[in-house]
């Protein structure tokens, strides 16, 4: 068990480092913004997995930090990425900051409901006023640097993405095993008898809250990166919604969750549009892939990163059961 | 904003507000009730308003048509979907982590908005209102009002009362209110929880479907139709208070007036200000209006 | 796990087989970026049977070459609009990018073209930026701006129809507060008063309350810019209200366009102003309408003529080029030279790219839109903010 939780993170990241080599222009744009969803779903993954609380706003943090990303770049000269990432994250961060010391005071439903209201709510301010380009967008025309070289360049962009979703995956990793993340799990377990102990569960729920806007700003600012292109939409509910079932679909609860559900829901998309597999079909690959998310939830109980274990038990299973028989067989000679 | 005109925007926001409680009501019944958060509770409306448009050759063949016929078979189809989908879909996912019933709602709006463009297109289509209520009446100097605007609302009002007779004044109701309370306390009663759960269902799809249905004529009927009601619905039934249903009518009647007079007073901020009221009223009442059971 | 590794090299098969597409120089590759599913599925649709249809009546030929497509469903998002691009571009390889519907993803769609020198033709968006500080050598538009529409009826409304005052009515979003502009501006010009600028988020249909503004108001025009399913809400309701018989209702032809069936009665008599109506009256729409509807068995629609224009469009740069996509300023050259004989009659391209075009007035009559008049001859977008050719 404990070899097989290293495993999982080396495979896939080792994977993702090789990837370049055999993946063509397109390949490399694709697997980057499955990155980006990916550090965007490890946001949410911290809040609502690991702590309980389900965000259904959390596209305002990731569309803040896209915005940011495009106001903050100066006009006169590309920025340095150095200083425009963590600016991006500190204005996702304030807004998760006022944003969880309110909605922190309602649960469960309620929870979800208010979060989606301060969503909608930076969503109309960059949809409905001049501010930051009305419906049509603004481009982001001098794509920051790192180091003297420019990211514009895919190749560098994605390095960059992968390194940002290690280093977002290791701090989660540490974090979880920290007394920080053990106090989360256990709000998320009995938050109850957490605070029937003494133990004040808000200033905890608050920190993840404000950390996981951070993390959601960083994604952002990788996909205004990414994009060059940044539009109300990135705030929108819908956007909310398919992070969400990215973890449900991979699995909540573990952060693998997080990028094999942010992997498999974009890669799933891209099989049922793809012309080469369904021909003239694949313009209904809403159904397609409707029918897969409900196949999902019908057989695996525990999402995408439950498979494995699912298959173990039922080969245990029968094993066990085998074994079993034999015995009665056994005594009864 | 003279008199005259400030009480015919009152009567707006009424109106609206009632339409939204019709939409609402059967998310809040399958919310409040089953507990489970049914994102595709926008298709059902869709599916609502698309029978209105399709179900009217049909019916007329065979039943001789009319408004109302279709109105009686919408809904009578809409029980056995809500049913039948339960029972498919649902039946298995009580014991499960709650958010896998999201997971599983999301799944079918894909579903059934490809399924609606395979089988009908993807056309704007209108919808006749019946020709007994095609008549409007006089309001102030220039306006009239559409007479099936009135029935909408009384329909939304017969609605809401019956709805609050069933769950307050009959057994069924008390069953079920009982079975939202503690599901393993009524079950171990004797009663068939899994049917109740059933019953449920199909009456909260067979609400939205009428919904849909009744809307149609003033709505239209296009693609993605859903989708826009669907967010402003889960604020109707968290702003009331999850299940209750003389909750979800006052939050209906609060967000049809925000919604009327924001677009008229404050057109720059009237996209978020239904949302600035829940956010307020949720952070002052953080379990909506009204708390059910 | 194992997922996730079949998921991977499904990734990589796809980075892959887009690079191992040999480059013929015998066929073109012509790269769709349309709304499939959604609000405006149909009129992807449309744009593509057009577009298809230019070719069927030429032997299944662009100016010789056999067109090779690559479509893409933009779902009408512009958060995915980027990389639904450069899925065309990158992974496809496409030779010509032809898109959308909606102004937000054909934003995205020209930065991407502007970025990767790929030759973009807009069979419908109207974002006016799109051909005004955004233009480029490789972005043309076969359809219109949000201009031209709503200044020919600003003039109509004050010219022909003697009105003094109007009220506008739109949605909250770029498109109705550029066709709002575009109305002021030509009522205004010819002494209207515009008194009132009214609007509502997007996508709502609620409209009464606004409708009782405007009956507070008592103005002599209103003049509203909805599409699809809110177009359709929005006539039904004005004339439910009363209003249509005392103010009268006008609009660009999106507000009547494809959805009169659904509308019925309450668009009865109204007046729009498009680049296109239902009987033009010329052999060469008659010969469209005709070829159309044998081939589809539907009736065409604006946005059927906006895609056989672009279709027709990049046959005449390539004829110019002799047939060599490759040869760009040629390409180029040959499009902004062409005279297209469309079904909406003669159409040529300003020196930003978007069609000098008749802006027709038309009429509302049983479930068409019957053509009463040009309102403005040859009338070309002012480009604001274009340098090109200049």
């Amino acid at each position: 068990m404990h070899r097989s939780r290293f495993l999982f993170p080396v495979l896939a990241f080792g994977a993702l480092a090789l990837y370049p080599l055999a993946g063509g222009g397109f390949g490399i744009d694709l697997v980057t913004k499955i990155m980006v969803y990916a550090i965007f779903a490890l946001s949410l993954e911290l809040l609502a997995g690991t702590t309980g609380l389900v965000s259904f706003g959390h596209a305002a943090f990731f569309g803040i930090g896209a915005y940011a990303a495009v106001m903050l770049s100066p006009q006169s000269g590309p920025a340095s990425a150095l200083w425009l990432a963590p600016a991006c994250m500190l204005a996702a961060a304030g807004y998760a900051l006022a944003v969880g010391a309110l909605s922190l005071r309602t649960k469960g439903v309620y929870f979800i409901m208010v979060t989606l209201a301060f969503a909608q709510m930076a969503y109309y301010v960059v949809h409905d006023t001049p501010f930051g380009g009305g419906t049509d967008g603004i481009y982001l025309t001098l794509k920051p640097t790192l180091a003297g070289l420019d990211l514009d360049q895919a190749l560098l962009l994605y390095g960059f993405t992968l390194g940002c979703l290690m280093l977002v995956f290791a701090l989660l990793a540490l974090l979880l095993r920290s007394t920080f993340g053990r106090a989360l799990a256990g709000i998320r377990v009995n938050e109850q008898r957490m605070r029937a102990t003494g133990f004040s569960t808000y200033p905890y729920k608050l920190a993840a809250f404000v950390l996981s806007g951070a993390i959601a700003g960083l994604a952002g600012f990788l996909f205004a990166v990414k994009d060059g292109f940044v539009n109300p939409e990135m705030m929108g509910w819908h956007l909310s919604g398919a992070v969400l079932i990215m973890i449900i679909l991979g699995g909540l609860g573990h952060l693998e969750g997080a990028l094999i559900g942010a992997f498999a829901f974009a890669l799933l998309q891209e099989l049922f549009k793809s012309e080469a597999v369904f021909g003239a079909f694949a313009k209904h690959w809403q159904l397609g892939l409707g029918l897969a998310i409900i196949a999902c939830v019908a057989l695996l109980p525990r999402g995408l990163i439950g498979v494995p274990e699912l298959l173990r038990e039922r080969l245990v299973g029968r094993r066990n059961g085998a074994r079993a028989a034999a015995e009665v067989q056994h005594e009864l000679a | 904003m003279d008199l005259a005109t400030f009480l015919i925007q009152c009567l707006n926001s009424l109106q609206y507000g009632l339409l939204l409680f019709l939409v609402a009501s059967g998310l809040t019944l399958i919310f409040g009730i089953m507990g489970v958060i049914n994102l595709a509770h926008g298709s059902f409306y869709m599916i609502g308003a698309y029978m209105a448009h399709a179900l009217a050759p049909p019916v007329a063949a065979t039943f001789g048509g009319g408004f109302f016929a279709v109105l009686a078979v919408g809904t009578v189809l809409a029980v056995v979907l809500g049913y039948v989908l339960e029972w498919a879909f649902f039946s298995f996912l009580y014991g499960r982590e709650h958010l896998q019933q999201v997971l599983m709602t999301y799944g079918l709006i894909l579903v059934f908005e490809e399924l609606r463009s395979l089988l009908l297109g993807d056309d704007v289509h209108g919808v006749q209102a019946p020709p007994s209520l095609a008549g409007s009446l006089p309001l102030g100097e220039l306006m009239t009002y559409p007479v099936y605007r009135l029935f909408i609302s009384g329909v939304c009002v017969a609605l809401a009362l019956g709805m609050y007779f069933v769950f307050t004044r009959t057994r069924i109701g008390m069953m079920i209110r009982a079975g939202s309370a503690n599901r393993e306390m009524v079950q171990s009663l004797g009663i068939d929880i899994q049917f109740l759960y059933r019953v449920v269902f199909a009456a909260g799809v067979a609400i939205a479907v009428f919904a849909g249905m009744v809307a149609a004529p003033v709505s239209s009927v296009y693609p993605g139709m859903g989708n826009s009601v669907l967010i402003v619905c889960f604020v109707v039934v968290v702003i009331g208070g999850i299940g209750s249903i003389r909750g979800a009518l006052l939050a209906a009647l609060l967000i049809g007036a925000v919604d009327t007079f924001g677009k008229v007073l404050l057109p720059q901020a009237a996209g978020v200000l239904v949302y600035v009221l829940m956010a307020l009223i949720l952070l002052w009442k953080p379990d909506g209006l009204f708390k059910a059971g | 796990m194992t997922f996730f590794r079949l998921a991977f090299a499904a990734a990589l098969a796809a980075g892959t087989t887009a690079s191992a597409f040999a480059q013929a120089t015998d066929r073109i590759k012509v790269g769709l970026m349309l709304p499939y599913t959604g609000t405006y599925a149909s009129l992807g649709t449309a744009i593509e049977n057009g577009f298809r249809l230019y070719l069927d009546e030429n032997g299944g030929k662009l100016a010789g070459k056999t067109v090779e497509f690559f479509k893409v469903d933009d779902e009408s998002d512009p958060a995915k609009a980027v990389d639904n691009t450069n899925k065309l571009v990158k992974r496809d390889n496409v030779d010509v990018l032809v898109g959308t519907v909606h102004s937000g993803v054909a934003m995205a769609m020209a930065k991407v073209a502007r970025e990767t020198q790929t030759l973009l033709i807009v069979p419908n968006a109207g974002a006016d930026a799109i051909t005004g500080p955004m233009c480029a050598p490789n972005i043309f538009r076969t359809s219109f701006s949000n201009w031209q529409p709503a200044y020919a009826m600003g003039l109509v409304a004050a010219e022909q129809q003697k009105h003094k005052t109007a009220v506008t009515i739109t949605w909250k979003y770029a498109a109705g507060d550029e066709s709002a502009k575009g109305f002021k501006e030509g009522f205004e010009s010819k002494g209207g008063k515009v008194v009132k600028e009214l609007s509502l988020p997007f996508p709502n249909v609620e409209f009464q309350a606004l409708l009782t503004e405007i009956a507070a108001a008592k103005p002599d025009a209103v003049y509203a810019f909805f599409a699809g399913g809110g177009a359709v809400k929005f006539v039904k309701d004005y004339a439910g209200a009363g209003l249509k018989s005392k103010i009268p209702l006008y609009g660009p032809g999106f507000l009547t366009d494809g959805t009169l069936e659904a509308q019925g009665d309450a668009a009865s008599g109204m007046l729009t102003t498009l680049h296109y109506g239902d009987d033009l009256a010329q052999p060469k729409d008659k010969q469209f309408r005709l070829n159309y509807a044998k081939a589809y068995k539907l009736q065409p629609d604006v946005y059927a003529v906006q895609g056989y224009d672009a279709a027709q469009l990049l046959a005449a740069g390539l004829a110019a080029a002799q047939g060599d996509i490759k040869k760009r300023d040629a390409v180029v050259r040959g499009m902004e030279q062409a005279r297209l004989d469309s079904p909406r009659g003669a159409l040529a391209m300003s020196k930003a790219h978007n069609p000098v075009q008749d802006v027709y007035l038309r009429k509302v009559e049983g479930h068409a839109n019957k053509t009463i008049g040009v309102a403005v001859k040859q009338l070309a977008d002012p480009a604001r903010g274009c340098k090109l050719g200049t």
